[in-house]
């Protein structure tokens, strides 16, 4: 449904995306993840045709997006990142104008404007001008806004910003069931890895504009290598303590925590305990995305030079 | 059908904003009555033009001004449109890009005319102009029409601003230089050489031309030619503001 080739955006010298190719199947809900400045917001602005790739190109819905940007309009349905609704007028004049851009009769404009006001929750403010709304209030708005007319594809990018729970909850299930239901392709970004979790049947990771992983949320988490992490408290050399134990995948310490890649904690716990003593405050628990995250984008923070980080040197260094 | 749709969205759009910002109303009404006063009443006090009132020689003046000043700043308006983010709704719809320029343009023109309206009558309760309900509605009418021209044009240079500073430049270099050099406050008719150039060559002297015709009766050229020219030049402007809206990128 959707298909990059060698998709590039250079802004000057800055390559913001990086000869992109990714397919993304009719029906699916794939999220893309990746550190601020990665290229996501870019990578979905060439894909509605709000910017031209620098190079490459991409269909959505099999059209050309250098070629056919009107009839790929009119396959895709979007919720920006940064806000983009009037904010002199109100929640549902905002959908109003929307339905009409988009070419729905009356009826099924007044059909639906209840009902996305509903999903997000703002039925009853809806004649309030968007300017007297919080900053939940209003992403919810332009969330409705984006759902108003059922699109072929659906570009969400970091919809849930900024939300409380209860309603990003409620937006993930809605979405969850609009795609099944419609079969609507979805390309999601976000930061929240339970929210790519939910949501999300294939999960692409992207930095500095190339795409470094890719696969199901189980997938990505097999590909650690490692079943278990054990956490602990503990200021000893645990990579030097457990030199030798094959089940030991990968340590990565913070500061007093320390985080122990192993397979199958069940089994080789003791094990472990034996080789390192006493640790303080020890937890078990199954990898997350947020593991897989830090993984494969490292743990600096951005506009560092973060060329895996911590973790991955210790894995390399723990596979000497 | 749905590209008139989309027309029709967008210039709904600007029509419910511009009902919104009541106080844009009013200050623009305020600008061209202070410049009566000062000119028209203070000036008109000892001056007579070409055996008429200068008060009443500058009235077509300053309402081409008021078109003018109101026209190129909405068109212009969109480069902060697309930096505030709002244009990017308009610019993922599925309507051309023709038709979202139109929807605008309209947009500007109806916040225009009903300025234009406003202007007309409190100017001439105000200041006791001397004119036939008939040449009022021409005068609306020509106004209107002028105002499709402007519009076009300040949405041309609002596309291709690359960022909102050049906003102001634009306000100084093409806005005031268009309203001083267009026969709105002197005639036309004895200009020296190059100045003469500069006068036939801005669009808006036209405006002022066939206003002060159906006015006072005081154009220089027959108020069809006038008609031609903005007509012509507008048309022109809608098609290079077509191709720079498809260019335009947020
Ligand atoms: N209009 C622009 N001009 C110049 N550089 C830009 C422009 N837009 C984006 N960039 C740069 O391109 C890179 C990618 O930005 P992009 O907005 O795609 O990141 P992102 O992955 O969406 O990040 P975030 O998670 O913060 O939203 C960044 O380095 C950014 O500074
Ligand atoms: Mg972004």
């Amino acid at each position: 449904m959707i298909k990059t080739f060698k998709l590039t955006k250079k802004f000057g010298e800055l390559t913001a995306v990086d000869a992109l190719d990714l397919e993304i199947k009719e029906g699916e809900i794939f999220a893309l993840l990746g550190p601020n400045g990665a290229g996501k917001t870019t990578t979905i602005s060439m894909l509605c045709g709000l910017l031209e790739p620098t190079n490459g190109t991409a269909t959505v819905n099999e059209f050309d997006v250098k070629k056919q940007a009107l009839e790929v309009r009119q396959s895709i349905g979007i919720v920006f990142q940064s806000p983009s609704i009037d904010d002199l007028l109100t929640a549902r004049e905002n959908l109003e104008l929307h339905g009409i851009l988009y070419g729905m009769n009356k009826a099924d404009r007044t059909k639906r404007i209840p009902e996305v006001l509903e999903i997000v929750g703002l039925l009853d403010r809806a004649d309030g001008q968007i300017k007297t709304y919080s900053g939940g209030m209003r992403k919810r708005a332009e969330i409705a806004r984006g759902l108003m007319h059922m699109p072929k594809v659906l570009f969400l990018d970091e919809p849930t910003t900024g939300l409380d729970p209860q309603t990003r909850t409620h937006i993930w299930s809605y979405i969850r069931d609009l795609s099944k239901k419609n079969h609507i392709t979805v390309l999601l970004t976000t930061h929240y890895m339970e929210e790519a979790e939910y949501l999300a049947d294939r999960i692409g990771i992207i930095d500095h504009g190339k795409l470094i992983a890719l696969g199901t949320p189980y997938d990505l988490k097999q590909s650690l290598g490692a079943n278990d992490i054990i956490v602990a408290k503990s200021d000893k050399d645990i990579a030097k303590l457990t030199k030798g134990l094959k089940f030991v995948k990968g340590i990565e310490r913070d500061g007093e925590l320390v985080k122990i890649k192993v397979e199958n904690a069940g089994k080789n716990l003791c094990q472990l305990l034996v080789k390192t003593g006493e640790l303080g405050e020890i937890e078990v628990r199954k990898p997350t995305l947020n593991d897989v995250f830090i993984h494969y984008t490292g743990k600096d923070i951005r506009e560092d030079s973060a060329e895996g980080g911590i973790f991955e040197r210790s894995m390399n260094s723990n596979n000497r | 059908m749905s590209e008139l749709m989309g027309i029709y969205g967008v210039w709904l759009r600007e029509v419910k904003v511009f009902f919104r910002e009541k106080e844009r109303v009013i200050s623009s009404l305020i600008t061209p009555l202070l410049w009566l006063a000062a000119l028209g009443t203070g000036l008109g006090a000892s001056v007579d033009l070409q055996g008429i009132n200068y008060k009443d020689f500058v009235f077509p003046g300053i309402i081409s001004m008021n078109v003018l000043f109101v026209s190129l700043f909405f068109g212009v308006y969109i480069v902060w449109d697309r930096k505030l983010d709002f244009l990017k709704e308009v610019l993922v719809a599925p309507v051309s890009r023709t038709s979202v320029f139109l929807g605008k343009m309209l947009g500007g023109v109806t916040d225009g005319a009903i300025q234009t309206g406003l202007l007309l009558v409190v100017a001439t309760t105000l200041f006791g102009f001397n004119i036939s309900p008939l040449s009022a509605l021409f005068a609306f009418l020509i106004a209107v029409y002028l105002g499709a021209c402007l519009v076009s044009i300040g949405l041309i240079i609002g596309a291709n601003l690359s960022s909102p500073e050049g906003f102001n430049l634009v306000m100084t270099f093409v806005m005031w230089p268009m309203f001083l050099f267009s026969g709105s406050l002197f005639p036309t008719s004895n200009l020296p050489g190059w100045l003469d150039i500069v006068v036939k060559l801005n669009p808006l002297f036209y405006g002022v031309d066939a206003l002060r015709e159906v006015m006072v009766g005081q154009g220089q050229y027959p108020v069809a030619v006038d008609l031609l020219v903005i007509g012509v030049t507008t048309l022109a402007a809608i098609v290079i503001g077509a191709w720079s809206f498809k260019r335009m990128q947020v």
